[in-house]
C-alpha cells in the first residue's frame, strides 16, 4: 500500500525538530522507528502533511549511567536495549519485557521512546515504565520538563506529550538486586498481548520489602496494581500469600474486549500472570 | 493391495537414481531470493497502474458516483465505474454448478448498483502510476443506501435477511449423497433408528470456521494488448483454465490470448481462481491500448481474494453397544459467500466421499446446502472439503470411543478397513487401491511413545495438576490427485481432469520438459526433472522443466487437489516413454540391428548381448542432424503424452498430538507431535517432509489460530495480520514424522498426493487431543480455534462454577453475531 503524499523533514538536532513541529503544529507527525506510524500511512488510516523523522538527531540515542538513574534516549532502538549489561543490571524488568517485544525485525526499528509515546496500552513498555516509576523527559519551545510515569499516560494513545513537544529522554531509577519477570499472555508470538504483568520485587530474607506490578492491556493506559503491591509488603514470598495479594489485580481496571478474549477473561488472567509474576521475579516459582 | 511386512518399510533408495534422492530445490534460489519474474516486478514500455475503490459496505445500494475529482486528479487516464462497462465487463465464470437447479448470482466484475460484500470493487482508476492511481481512488464520491445484509450462516439459510433479493433466497443448491439410492449401502436412517432403540447415536454440531489462504505473495496481474495475441501475467495457480475462462467470458478468441503465470508465491487453493481483478485488467488494457498492472494490497487481498471452509456440521453416528458403526448421517451447511465462485459450491461436495474415511459403515448420507451471504466468497483452500470431512469424522470417532470409555484406536480398528481388504469399494462409492492402516498406526504409536503419553496423562489427571496433558487421533485418508475426467463429470464439474507433457529432446542431450501443472512453490521443477533423468538416463542437471505458460506448455489443467505428481508426474513418464520408443528404431538404425535386439538401459540404447551402444544424447543429435534416419522414421524424438487417471489416490496416515491444556488460563501448548503417512513411493524425501511441515501447521493454525470474523454490520474485523493470526515458527514445535508405503495402483511411479495431506490430517488430532485433555472435567467439544479463552469457558461451563457466570452467556452459535465494538484498532492514531 502506498501512504498519501506527506513531506519529509530530517532535523539533525531537537532544537531544529522542535522548531519543524512549531511550524507544522498539527499537519506534522514525528516519526520515531517506524513500527506504528509507516502502517498507520500506508494503510491511509492517517495522512499526515509533514513526517518529522528524528532517526537523524545522534543526541537522542544511547543509554548511560546517571548515578541513581539508566538515562535512556528516545530513539535508543529496542535491540539496544535488549542487549545492554546497565539495563539488565539495574532495571532488570525493562529487559525482561524487551526480550519478547514484538520480532527480531521490529525490535531492530522500533525505539524505546518511540513505542512509550505512542502509548498503545497494550504495548510491552508501559507496564515496566509504571513499576519503576521511571521519569519522562520532554523537550518543548519553552524548555525541557519532566513528567513522573503516573502522569506520562492519559488515555488510549494519548499522554503528556504537548503537540509542540517531543519525548527526549526515559530515566530509569536503578533497581538492582530487584527480581523481575515480565509474564506475557499470548496466542501467537508475534502478536500483541492479551494480558501482560510487569513485576519486581525486593525480598529481604524470605519477606517481600518492596513490590511494583504494572499491568499491560487491562484498561486504555497501562496501569500499576497498587493494591497488589500494597498486599504483597511484608509477606513472605510464598504461593498462598502472593495468591492472595494477586487477587486484587484486577482491581481499578477496565480491560477491554476483543477477539481475543471478553474483559472479565482478561480480569481473571490479570490475577493468574500477577501471581506467576511475582512468584517468578521473587524467585520462588 | 497387500504388502509384507519388510515391503511396508521405505527401501532404501539407489544411489544411481535420481528417485529417492533429497535433491535441494532447483528453484529455491531465485524463489527465496526473490530475484526472479514475480508479476508485479514487470515493467513494461508506457504501463498504466490500477486502483481499486472497494465498498466499505456488506449489502448496499449505489445511488451515486461522483468520479470528477479522481479524473481531475494528476495522471489519471480514466475512471471506470460498473455502469461505465455494464454491457461488456460480462461475468465471472461458476464452473461447478452442483446441480441443474443451483441459483448463481450474476458476478459483474465491477458492481453496477448494488454491493454485496465489504471489499466489492464499484470503481477502477486508472493512472500513469500506482500512487496516483492510488491517490485519485480516494477522491470517487460513492453514495450508497445500505441494505441489511445477510451474515450469520444458519440465519441465511432460513432467508431472514437475502443476500440478493431479487433472487427470492439465500439457499443456492442442495446436494445429496445417499447410499441406499447410490446401491453403495443401506439405509441411514433405519440405522439410526435402530441404535436409538438399541445402541448408541452420538448427534454433534460442529463449526468449521472461515479460513483466509493467505498466501505469501498478494496477487497480481499484468495485461499487454500491444502484440497480436493479448499476454496477461497473472499470480495464478491456473494459467490454462484462465486462458479458456478469459476467452469464454469476452469473447476475445482464445488463440488470441496468451497466460502466463510466472513464479507465483503460493497459493494453497486461494489463486484457485479467476477473479474480478484479472477480467478488470484484461478490459481496461485493451480500452487503453497499453499495458496495464494492478497488484492488490494485503489488507485487500485479506478482504476480497477468497476465502475458504465456513460451514457448520451436523453429524449423526449410529452404532451397535460394541462400537461398530452402522451409519452416518451428515447434514451441512455451507457458506458461498456472495457468490458462487469458480469452484466454489463444489468444495463441500469433494468432502462428500471422505466423512466416512478409512471406515466400513454400512450406510450413509450426506446433505450440503450452500448458502449466499454477504461476505467474502468462498473457494478452495488447501484440502477444501477433504478437511471438512476428516475433522467431522475423526472428531465424532473420539466421541464415539469417550461414549464406550474406550482407547480412542480401539473404535478405529473395530471399524477401519483392514489391509488385506484392498481394494475397497467405500459406502461412499469409490475405490480405495491401496494402503495399510494398521501398519502407520503401529509406526505412529512407536514414534509418538502413545503408551508412555496416556501414562503420564492418568498421572496428571490423578493428581489434578493445573496442567493437563491430551492426547488427539487422527487416522485420516482423503482422496487426491484431482481427478478422472469421467468423475468429475458425473459430479458435473466444468472441466476434466487430465494433465499433459510434452518431453524434447535437443540437440546438445539436454533434455525440456514441459508440463501442464503450474507450480506456485511446490518444487515442481526439481521433482519432475528427478522423474526424467531416470527414466531417460540422463543428467539431473540437463533437465529443464518449463510451465506455467500457455504459449510453452499450451496445454493443461493446472495445480491444486494434491495433483501434479500423481497426474502430471505420470504425464511426464508417459511422454518420456515415447521419447524411448522413438529412439530405438533410430538406435537399431545406427547400430545396424534389429529394432527388437535394442534394449535401453541407463540413458544407453544397446545391441542385446554385445558392446555396441550408443547414449541418449548421440541418438539426439543425430536425429537432429537427420543426415542417417531409417526410411519413414521423422526427424524427431519430442514427444507428448495427456494422461487421463483412472481413479483418484488415496493417502492415508494416522497423527498423533499431545497438548497440554493450563487448566487456570485455557492455554493449550502442542507437547508432541508423531504422524506416519502412506503416500505411496516418494520421488523426493525432502520435498515431501517441506509439504507435510507446511501443511501440518496450516492444519493447526485451523484448530487453534486461525479465524476470518465479520462485525454485526459485515465488516471484516480480521483484516490485518494484526488480527487474523498466521503461526510463525516461533509457535511450532518439531514434528516427528515417518513414512509406510502402500504403492498407489494407479500410476506407474506408485505415488500419491501429498500436497493437502498434513492439513487434511492435523486439525483434528490437534482438537482431539485439546479435548482430551480436559474431557474427565466435563469438556466435550471447543470450538476452533481452540482460544484459550474457549478452552478456559469450556472447562468453567463444564464445571458450572461461579467463574463462568460472571463472563456472561455461553458463546453464542456464531463468532459473526458476537459484537467486537471493543477491539481497539491497533493501526490508527497514537504519536509514533
Amino acid at each position: 500500500m502506498i501512504p498519501a503524499p506527506f513531506d519529509y523533514l530530517a532535523p539533525t538536532t531537537v532544537e531544529e525538530a522542535l522548531a519543524a513541529l512549531g511550524q507544522h503544529g498539527d499537519d506534522a507527525k514525528i516519526l520515531a522507528g517506524g513500527q506504528s506510524l509507516l502502517p498507520v500511512l500506508r494503510m491511509r488510516l492517517n495522512a499526515p502533511e509533514v513526517v518529522i523523522d528524528l532517526g537523524k538527531i545522534d543526541s537522542l540515542r544511547g543509554i548511560r549511567d546517571d548515578g541513581d538513574a539508566l538515562v535512556i534516549g528516545a530513539m535508543t532502538q529496542h535491540s539496544v536495549v535488549e542487549h545492554d549489561a546497565l539495563v539488565a543490571e539495574h532495571t532488570t524488568l525493562i529487559s525482561k519485557a524487551v526480550e519478547h517485544l514484538a520480532d527480531h525485525q521490529i525490535r531492530h526499528r522500533g525505539t524505546f521512546g518511540g513505542a512509550l509515546a505512542h502509548a498503545d496500552p497494550a504495548g510491552d513498555l508501559g507496564a515496566p515504565a509504571l513499576a519503576l516509576e521511571a521519569q519522562f523527559v520532554i523537550a518543548g519551545p519553552g524548555g525541557t520538563r519532566t513528567v513522573a510515569a503516573d502522569d506520562f499516560f492519559v488515555d488510549l494513545f494519548e499522554t503528556a506529550i504537548g503537540e509542540d513537544e517531543i519525548l527526549t529522554e526515559i530515566r530509569v531509577p536503578k533497581h538492582t538486586g530487584w527480581g523481575a519477570t515480565y509474564e506475557k499472555f499470548v496466542r501467537v508470538a508475534h502478536q500483541w498481548p492479551i494480558v501482560a504483568v510487569a513485576a519486581t520485587v525486593r525480598v529481604e530474607g524470605g519477606t517481600i520489602a518492596e513490590a511494583r506490578v504494572g499491568l499491560t492491556n487491562m484498561g486504555s493506559t497501562p496501569l500499576r496494581a497498587r493494591a497488589v503491591e500494597a498486599a504483597l509488603v511484608g509477606q513472605p514470598a510464598t504461593e498462598d500469600a502472593v495468591r492472595a495479594a494477586a487477587a486484587h489485580a484486577a482491581e481499578g481496571t477496565n480491560p477491554p474486549s476483543d477477539l481475543n478474549g471478553e474483559a472479565a477473561y482478561r480480569s481473571h488472567l490479570a490475577t493468574v500472570l500477577v501471581r506467576r509474576a511475582v512468584l517468578s521475579a521473587a524467585g520462588s516459582s | 493391495m497387500t504388502l509384507t511386512e519388510d515391503e511396508m518399510t521405505q527401501a532404501q533408495p539407489d544411489a544411481t537414481l535420481e528417485i529417492g534422492k533429497d535433491r535441494r530445490r532447483k528453484e529455491d534460489q531465485r524463489l527465496i531470493t526473490g530475484r526472479t519474474r514475480w508479476t508485479d516486478n514487470l515493467t513494461l514500455p508506457g504501463m498504466l497502474h490500477l486502483a481499486m475503490v472497494r465498498s466499505p459496505f456488506a449489502h448496499a445500494t449505489i445511488t451515486n458516483i461522483d468520479k470528477s475529482a479522481a479524473e481531475a486528479s494528476p495522471n489519471v487516464v480514466r475512471v471506470i465505474t460498473g455502469t461505465d462497462v455494464a454491457d461488456e465487463q460480462g461475468g465471472l465464470p461458476n464452473a461447478w454448478p452442483i446441480t441443474p437447479d443451483q441459483v448463481t448470482p450474476n458476478h459483474p466484475p465491477i458492481a453496477v448498483d448494488r454491493v454485496v460484500f465489504a471489499g466489492e470493487i464499484v470503481a477502477v482508476i486508472v493512472a500513469r502510476s500506482a500512487a496516483e492511481a492510488r491517490d485519485a481512488a480516494e477522491l470517487v464520491d460513492i453514495d450508497y443506501d445500505e441494505l441489511p445484509a445477510a451474515l450469520d450462516l444458519k440465519e441465511a439459510a432460513e432467508d431472514k435477511v437475502l443476500a440478493h433479493p431479487d433472487l427470492g433466497t439465500n439457499k443456492s443448491a442442495f446436494w445429496r449423497f445417499d447410499s441406499e439410492e447410490a446401491g453403495t449401502g443401506g439405509n441411514v436412517d433405519e440405522a439410526i433408528a435402530k441404535a436409538r432403540a438399541d445402541g448408541i447415536v452420538i448427534e454433534r454440531e460442529y463449526r468449521q470456521q472461515r479460513l483466509i489462504p493467505a498466501f505469501m505473495e498478494p496477487r497480481s496481474t499484468v495485461v499487454d494488448p500491444t502484440g497480436e495475441q493479448i499476454t496477461m501475467w497473472s499470480s495464478t495457480q491456473i494459467p490454462h483454465i484462465l486462458k479458456f475462462l478469459l476467452a469464454a467470458v469476452t469473447g476475445v478468441s482464445e488463440s488470441k490470448i496468451r497466460v502466463i503465470a510466472p513464479d507465483v508465491g503460493g497459493g494453497f487453493g486461494g489463486k484457485l481462481q479467476t477473479t474480478p481483478e484479472e477480467f478488470i485488467t484484461f478490459l481496461v488494457a485493451r480500452q487503453v491500448g497499453k499495458p496495464v498492472k494492478y497488484t492488490e494490497t494485503r489488507s485487500e487481498s485479506l478482504m476480497a481474494a477468497h476465502h475458504g471452509r465456513d460451514q457448520w456440521q451436523k453429524l449423526t453416528l449410529a452404532a451397535e453397544k460394541d462400537g461398530t458403526v452402522t451409519g452416518f448421517k451428515v447434514e451441512l451447511l455451507a457458506d458461498l459467500g456472495s457468490h458462487v465462485s469458480l469452484v466454489g459450491g463444489g468444495v463441500p461436495v469433494l468432502g462428500a466421499f471422505m466423512f466416512n474415511a478409512i471406515y466400513k459403515f454400512p450406510a450413509y448420507q450426506f446433505n450440503c446446502q450452500t448458502v449466499l451471504t454477504n461476505k467474502t466468497w468462498t473457494d478452495a483452500y488447501r484440502g477444501a472439503g477433504r478437511p471438512e470431512a476428516t475433522y467431522a469424522i475423526e472428531r465424532i470417532m473420539d466421541e464415539l470411543a469417550a461414549e464406550l470409555g474406550v482407547d480412542p484406536f480401539e473404535v478405529r480398528e473395530k471399524n477401519w478397513i483392514k489391509h488385506e481388504e484392498f481394494p475397497f469399494t467405500t459406502v461412499a462409492g469409490l475405490e480405495y487401491d491401496s494402503g495399510n492402516y494398521e501398519a502407520a498406526t503401529a509406526r505412529a504409536k512407536e514414534l509418538f511413545g502413545y503408551d508412555e503419553l496416556r501414562a503420564e496423562q492418568r498421572r496428571r489427571r490423578d493428581s489434578g495438576d493445573q496442567v493437563q496433558l491430551g492426547i488427539g487421533v487422527s487416522t485420516f485418508t482423503e482422496m487426491c490427485g484431482l481427478a478422472p475426467s469421467r468423475v468429475l463429470g458425473s459430479l458435473d464439474y466444468g472441466a476434466g481432469g487430465w494433465e499433459h507433457a510434452s518431453v524434447r529432446m535437443l540437440p546438445t542431450g539436454k533434455v525440456e520438459v514441459l508440463t501442464g501443472a503450474s507450480a506456485h512453490g511446490q518444487g515442481h521443477e526439481t521433482a519432475f526433472s528427478q522423474i526424467v533423468a531416470d527414466r531417460l538416463g540422463v543428467a539431473f542437471e540437463d533437465v529443464e522443466v518449463l510451465h506455467g505458460d500457455t504459449m510453452v506448455s499450451h496445454k493443461g489443467l493446472d495445480t491444486y487437489g494434491s495433483r501434479s505428481l500423481v497426474v502430471g508426474g505420470e504425464a511426464i513418464v508417459k511422454a518420456a516413454d515415447k521419447v524411448i520408443e522413438k529412439a530405438k528404431p533410430i538406435a537399431a538404425h545406427l547400430l545396424e540391428a534389429s529394432v527388437d535386439d535394442i534394449e535401453f538401459n541407463s540413458g544407453r540404447f544397446s545391441v542385446k548381448g554385445t558392446d555396441q551402444g550408443l547414449a541418449m544424447a548421440e541418438i539426439a543429435l543425430a536425429t537432429f542432424a537427420a543426415h542417417n534416419l531409417p526410411d519413414g522414421v521423422e526427424p524427431s524424438l519430442d514427444s507428448d503424452a495427456t494422461f487421463d487417471p483412472v481413479n483418484f489416490n488415496y493417502p492415508h496416515g494416522t497423527h498423533l498430538c499431545a497438548m497440554e491444556v493450563d487448566t487456570e488460563t485455557g492455554e493449550v501448548t502442542m507437547r508432541k507431535y508423531a504422524a506416519c503417512d502412506d503416500i505411496g513411493n516418494i520421488i523426493n524425501p525432502l520435498i515431501v517432509s517441506g509439504q507435510l511441515h507446511g501443511g501440518l501447521v496450516q492444519g493447526i493454525a485451523q484448530a487453534l489460530w486461525e479465524e476470518a470474523v465479520y462485525d454485526d454490520s459485515g465488516t471484516l474485523v480480521t483484516g490485518s495480520f494484526v488480527d487474523y493470526l498466521l503461526p510463525t515458527a516461533a509457535d511450532t514445535i518439531s514434528f516427528d514424522l515417518d513414512h509406510t508405503t502402500s504403492p498407489a495402483t494407479t500410476n506407474t511411479l506408485g505415488t500419491k498426493g501429498v500436497g493437502e495431506a498434513g492439513t487434511i490430517a492435523s486439525t483434528p488430532a490437534v482438537v482431539n487431543a485439546v479435548v482430551d485433555a480436559v474431557r474427565h472435567l466435563g469438556v466435550q467439544d471447543v470450538r476452533m480455534p481452540c482460544t484459550p479463552e474457549r478452552v478456559w469457558k469450556a472447562i468453567n461451563d463444564a464445571r458450572g462454577g461461579a467463574q463462568a457466570e460472571t463472563v456472561g452467556a455461553a458463546a453464542p452459535h456464531f463468532d459473526e453475531s458476537t459484537g467486537m465494538d471493543g477491539t481497539v484498532d491497533r493501526t490508527s492514531g497514537g504519536n509514533a
